[in-house]
C-alpha cells in the first residue's frame, strides 16, 4: 500500500523566543485523508507549532511545505489562503459581534457593491450549525457563550473555508460526551472529504479512536512518529515524559472529618435548581455532569462570586453572607477557577505577583507591599508545586498553559484553605502535571483539607473522588459513593436517565 | 413594541441585542425631545426656524469630528488631536482662499480635507511605528499641530471681508430651511454608518476593537485598518475646519481649541464604548447634536453658564449609567438562554 504524499510537511523546523528554545529540529507530515496525533507534555512546543503553521509566528530555521511547495507565511491570512485552518486551545471569539460574523471575519459573503450579504451569511450560519448537530442563534453576540460552545463556533469558522489542513489544539479539552461525539463525527466526514487533520489532545482514548499516526513531541523536539496501531498507552506516556508515570490517580483513603462545607437549597433560578450537599474535611468530592449542567455556576455562587435566590451555605461554623467573596475568604474557602486566563490570573502580572495576589494583606506590613515577602513566599509554592518559569519575575502570560494552572493553585493553596473548589483542575493539563496535582489533592484530602473537584474527565472522577455528586440541567440527581461510582452510574445520571439515589 | 418584535423565535439573541442599540439611541433622541420641550415652554422662540437651523449649524461641526472620533473608538483608540487639526486645516483654508479669492469652492474643500488626512496620517504612523497607545501619540500631536498653526498665523487674524464671498455663502446657505453645512454632516454619517455595517473592512473595525489578539490571528491587517481610521478621523477634522471656516469666516490660531473633549463626550454620550467594539456613529451624531442642544437650551433657561459644564458632565456620567445597565441587563439574559440543547 503506497502513503499518499503529505499535503503540508514541516522539515528542521526551530523556534527560539529569547533564549528559550521553543522547538528544535521538529518534521511532521501531514497527509490527506488521515488524523495525526500529536502527544508531548505542557511546554513539550506543540502550542508552539501550532502558531507557525497558522502563520503567527514565523519559524526561526526550517521549512513549511503545502502541496509540494514552500510556504513562508508572512501572516495568518496566507496561511489561511493556503487552506490552513486552525481551532486554538483558548478560542479567540470577537465578544462584541454576532455569532455569524464571527465565522465569517473578512469573509462575508457579499452582494453588489462588495457589500455584505447579511442574509447569505445567517442562512450559512445556520447551514453550518446544521452540520455540526448544534442549535445557537446566529445573530446572538459571542458575548456569554459558554467555553464549550464558543468552542463550536471556532470549528464552524474552521469548516465554513473548507479547509484542507485541519489543525486542532486540544479542541475537547473542554467539551463533554455528547459534544466530543458530535466534533469526532464531523472529524471523521473532514477525512473522508479529503482532508488532513492534526489532532492534538491530551486524552489518549480520542487519540487512539481518531487518528491513524501519532507523533510524540518532547521539550521543543520530535521524538517519535507511529502507526497507533502499534502502540499502546504507556509507550506515549514513556515517551511524552522520558520517564515511567507512577500512577495517574495516586488517591489515599482516608476518614471523613467534619463537615466544612454544606450547601442547603441552593438556587439560581433558570441556572440551578435546590442544590444540596455536604463536603467533609479529608474528602475529594467530585462533581460530576455535562458541560452547562451549572456546576461551575454552582461552585461561583458558593463561593460568592455570583449571587444566588434561595438557600444557603455554611462554612467556617457560621453562614456565608451572598455575593461576598472576601467573607468566602476569610472562613477558608477557595476557588480555582476553570478559565485560568480570565477569572484565574492577571495574565500582565509577574509570576510571584501572581502567586501571592490572595494574600497581599498578610504579606504587607503597614499597608505597603514590600518585594521581599512577595517573592519569598511565591518562590516557596513554585517550588513545592514545580513551576517551570525562567524567572519569577516574569509575566504569566509567558508560562504554558499546565505552569499557568499551578501559577493558580499556588495562589489558592497559599491562603491555607480549609475548603478548596477546583473547577476542572487538570483541563488542558499533560499527564506529567497532571499526575502530580493529583497528587496535591490527594495531599491535601490527607492533611484534612475539604476538596470540591468539579471535572468532566470521568476517568479523573472516578480515580479521585471519595464520593461523587452528579448535575443534571441545573439539579443534583445522584449522590454516589466510591464503591458504587463507576462510568455507566454516573453517566446515566448525567444525562438524565435514572440517576441512582 | 418594534417590528421586529413580532418576528418568529428563532432571532431572538439578535432581537434581543438589537433592541438594546435600539435603546440606547431612543434614549439620546427622548433627553433631546425633553430639553427641547421643556425649553420651548420657557421660551417659545427657541424653536423658530432660526432657532432650529442655529441648532443644526451649531451641531454640525462637532458631529462630523464624533463621526470621525467614533470609527477610532470603535478600534479600541482615540484622536485627541482632532481640534487642533480643525484648527490647522481651517486657518489653512482661510489663507488659501484669502491668497486666491477665485479658487473653487471644492478645491479648497478637498485642500482642507487632504490636510486633516495628512494629519490623520501622521498620527497613525507614529501608533503604528511607535507601538505607543494613541491615547499618548494623540497628546503629542495635539500640541504640534497646534504648535504649527501658532507658528504660521504669527498673531494674525483671517477677517471675513477679507474671504471669498462665494465661499462665505456656502456657510449661511440653506436648501428648503435646512443649512448646507449641515447636510455635509449629514452625508458623512449616512456614509460612514453605511461603510460600518456594510463592508467587510468596516466590520473588521468593529472586530479589532472588540478583541485586538483574536483579529490579529482571523488575519485581519490590524495596524492597517487602524491607520485608515486615523486618517478617515483625520479627514473629517479636516472637513471639520474647512466648515468651521466657511462659518464663521474670522479665524486665528485658537479655531478648535479644546474641541477634542467634546467630541469625546460625544461619542461616549453617543454610546459608543470607550473600549471599542460597539457603538455607532448614528448615536455618536445624536450625542454631538444633544451636547450642541444643551449649550444652547440652558442659557435660554436661566442656567447660569457656570452650570453648562457641570450639566454635560452629568449627561456624561449618566450615559455611561444608562450603559452599564444596558450591557447587564444584556448579559444577563444571554447567560440565561441555554447556548444549545
Amino acid at each position: 500500500m503506497r502513503e499518499s504524499p503529505p499535503i503540508l510537511s514541516l522539515r528542521n523546523v526551530s523556534k527560539s523566543f529569547g533564549a528559550v528554545h521553543a522547538l528544535t529540529d521538529v518534521r511532521l507530515d501531514l497527509r490527506a485523508g488521515e488524523v495525526h496525533g500529536l502527544v508531548g507534555e505542557n511546554g513539550a512546543g506543540k502550542s508552539t507549532l501550532v502558531k507557525i503553521l497558522a502563520g503567527a509566528h514565523p519559524a526561526d530555521a526550517g521549512t513549511l511545505t503545502v502541496d509540494g511547495k514552500e510556504l513562508r507565511p508572512s501572516g495568518p491570512a496566507d496561511a489561511r489562503a493556503a487552506g490552513i485552518a486552525v481551532i486554538y486551545q483558548e478560542p479567540t471569539l470577537f465578544p462584541d459581534l454576532s455569532v455569524a460574523e464571527n465565522i465569517f471575519m473578512s469573509r462575508q459573503p457579499l452582494r453588489s457593491l462588495r457589500r455584505i450579504d447579511a442574509g447569505a451569511m445567517r442562512a450559512a450560519t445556520a447551514g453550518l450549525f446544521a452540520r455540526l448537530g448544534i442549535h445557537l442563534d446566529p445573530g446572538r453576540p459571542a458575548r456569554g457563550l459558554s467555553i464549550a460552545d464558543q468552542q463550536l463556533v471556532e470549528i464552524a469558522k474552521a469548516l465554513a473555508f473548507d479547509a484542507r489542513v485541519l489543525i486542532m489544539d486540544e479542541p475537547t479539552a473542554a467539551l463533554s460526551g455528547v459534544e466530543v461525539e458530535r466534533l469526532f463525527s464531523v472529524v471523521a466526514s473532514l477525512r473522508e472529504s479529503g482532508a488532513a487533520v492534526l489532532f492534538i489532545s491530551h486524552r489518549f482514548d480520542e487519540i487512539f479512536a481518531l487518528c491513524r499516526r501519532v507523533t510524540v513531541m518532547r521539550d521543543g523536539r520530535w521524538v517519535s512518529t507511529d502507526p497507533a496501531a502499534g502502540l499502546t498507552v504507556d509507550d506515549l506516556v514513556r515517551r511524552m515524559v522520558g520517564r515511567e508515570v507512577s500512577s495517574l490517580y495516586p488517591k489515599t483513603e482516608t476518614a471523613p472529618g467534619e463537615p466544612l462545607l454544606e450547601v442547603r437549597g441552593l438556587t439560581r433560578h433558570g441556572v440551578f435548581d435546590d442544590v444540596s450537599f455536604t463536603v467533609r474535611g479529608g474528602e475529594i468530592v467530585a462533581l460530576a455532569g455535562l458541560v452547562g449542567a451549572g456546576r461551575s455556576e454552582v461552585a461561583r455562587a458558593v463561593f460568592g462570586v455570583d449571587r444566588y435566590d434561595a438557600g444557603e451555605v455554611l462554612a467556617g461554623g457560621g453562614r456565608l453572607p451572598k455575593g461576598d467573596t472576601a467573607a468566602a475568604i476569610a472562613a477558608g474557602l477557595a476557588l480555582v477557577p476553570e478559565d485560568r486566563r480570565q477569572q484565574g490570573l492577571v495574565m500582565e502580572l509577574s509570576v510571584e505577583r501572581n502567586a501571592t495576589l490572595t494574600r497581599r494583606w498578610s504579606l504587607s506590613r503597614l499597608g505597603l507591599l514590600l518585594g521581599g515577602g512577595e517573592r519569598a513566599a511565591a518562590r516557596e509554592w513554585s517550588e513545592r508545586l514545580r513551576v517551570k518559569a525562567a524567572r519569577l519575575s516574569d509575566p504569566v502570560a509567558t508560562l504554558s498553559g499546565g505552569n499557568q494552572q499551578k501559577v493558580v493553585l499556588a495562589k489558592w493553596l497559599s491562603t491555607g484553605p480549609k475548603v478548596l473548589i477546583v473547577d476542572e483542575p487538570t483541563r488542558g493539563i499533560d499527564v506529567g502535571t497532571k499526575a502530580e496535582v493529583h497528587r496535591l489533592l490527594s495531599e491535601l484530602a490527607g492533611q484534612g483539607v475539604a476538596v470540591l473537584m468539579i471535572s468532566s474527565e470521568l476517568p479523573e472522577v472516578l480515580g479521585m473522588a471519595d464520593r461523587v455528586l452528579v448535575m443534571h440541567e441545573g439539579r443534583l440527581v445522584a449522590d454516589l459513593p466510591r464503591t458504587r461510582a463507576d462510568e455507566q452510574s454516573v453517566l446515566l445520571a448525567a444525562t438524565g436517565q435514572g440517576g441512582a439515589g | 413594541m418594534t417590528a421586529a418584535g413580532v418576528l418568529g423565535g428563532e432571532r431572538e439573541g439578535a432581537r434581543l441585542v438589537q433592541r438594546v442599540l435600539v435603546v440606547r439611541e431612543l434614549g439620546i433622541v427622548l433627553a433631546l425631545v425633553l430639553l427641547v420641550g421643556v425649553t420651548v415652554l420657557v421660551n417659545p422662540r427657541f424653536l423658530t426656524a432660526q432657532g432650529v437651523k442655529d441648532l443644526l449649524l451649531g451641531s454640525t461641526i462637532l458631529a462630523v469630528l464624533a463621526v470621525g472620533q467614533s470609527v477610532v473608538v470603535i478600534t479600541r483608540n482615540v484622536d485627541l488631536s482632532v481640534g487642533s487639526v480643525l484648527g490647522l486645516s481651517a486657518f489653512a483654508t482661510g489663507s488659501l482662499l484669502v491668497a486666491n479669492p477665485g479658487l473653487p469652492v471644492p478645491v479648497a474643500l478637498a485642500a482642507g480635507v487632504l490636510l486633516g488626512a495628512v494629519c490623520g496620517a501622521v498620527n497613525g504612523a507614529l501608533i503604528a511605528a511607535a507601538r505607543v497607545p494613541a491615547l499618548v501619540v494623540t497628546l503629542g500631536t495635539l500640541y504640534v499641530f497646534r504648535g504649527l498653526d501658532y507658528t504660521w498665523a504669527t498673531g494674525r487674524q483671517i477677517n471675513a471681508a477679507d474671504m471669498p464671498p462665494g465661499f462665505l455663502r456656502m456657510g449661511g446657505a440653506t436648501v428648503a430651511g435646512v443649512p448646507v453645512l449641515a447636510l455635509f454632516a449629514v452625508v458623512v454619517l449616512v456614509a460612514a454608518g453605511y461603510y460600518l455595517r456594510s463592508y467587510r473592512s468596516g466590520r473588521e473595525l468593529y472586530a479589532i476593537g472588540s478583541s485586538p489578539a483574536a483579529a490579529r490571528l482571523a488575519g485581519i491587517p490590524v495596524g492597517r485598518r487602524v491607520f485608515a481610521a486615523f486618517v478617515a478621523s483625520g479627514a473629517l477634522a479636516g472637513l471639520a475646519g474647512v466648515l468651521y471656516a466657511a462659518r464663521f469666516g474670522t479665524l486665528d490660531a485658537n479655531a478648535g481649541n479644546g474641541f477634542e473633549l467634546n467630541v469625546v463626550a460625544a461619542v461616549v454620550v453617543g454610546g459608543v464604548a470607550i473600549f471599542g467594539g460597539s457603538g455607532s456613529v448614528y448615536g455618536a451624531a445624536l450625542g454631538a447634536v444633544l451636547l450642541t442642544t444643551i449649550s444652547s437650551a440652558l442659557p435660554v433657561l436661566g442656567v447660569s453658564p457656570f452650570w453648562q459644564r457641570a450639566a454635560v458632565g452629568a449627561l456624561i456620567l449618566a450615559a455611561i449609567g444608562l450603559d452599564r445597565a444596558l450591557s447587564a441587563r444584556l448579559a444577563r439574559s444571554l447567560r440565561g438562554r441555554k447556548g444549545h440543547g
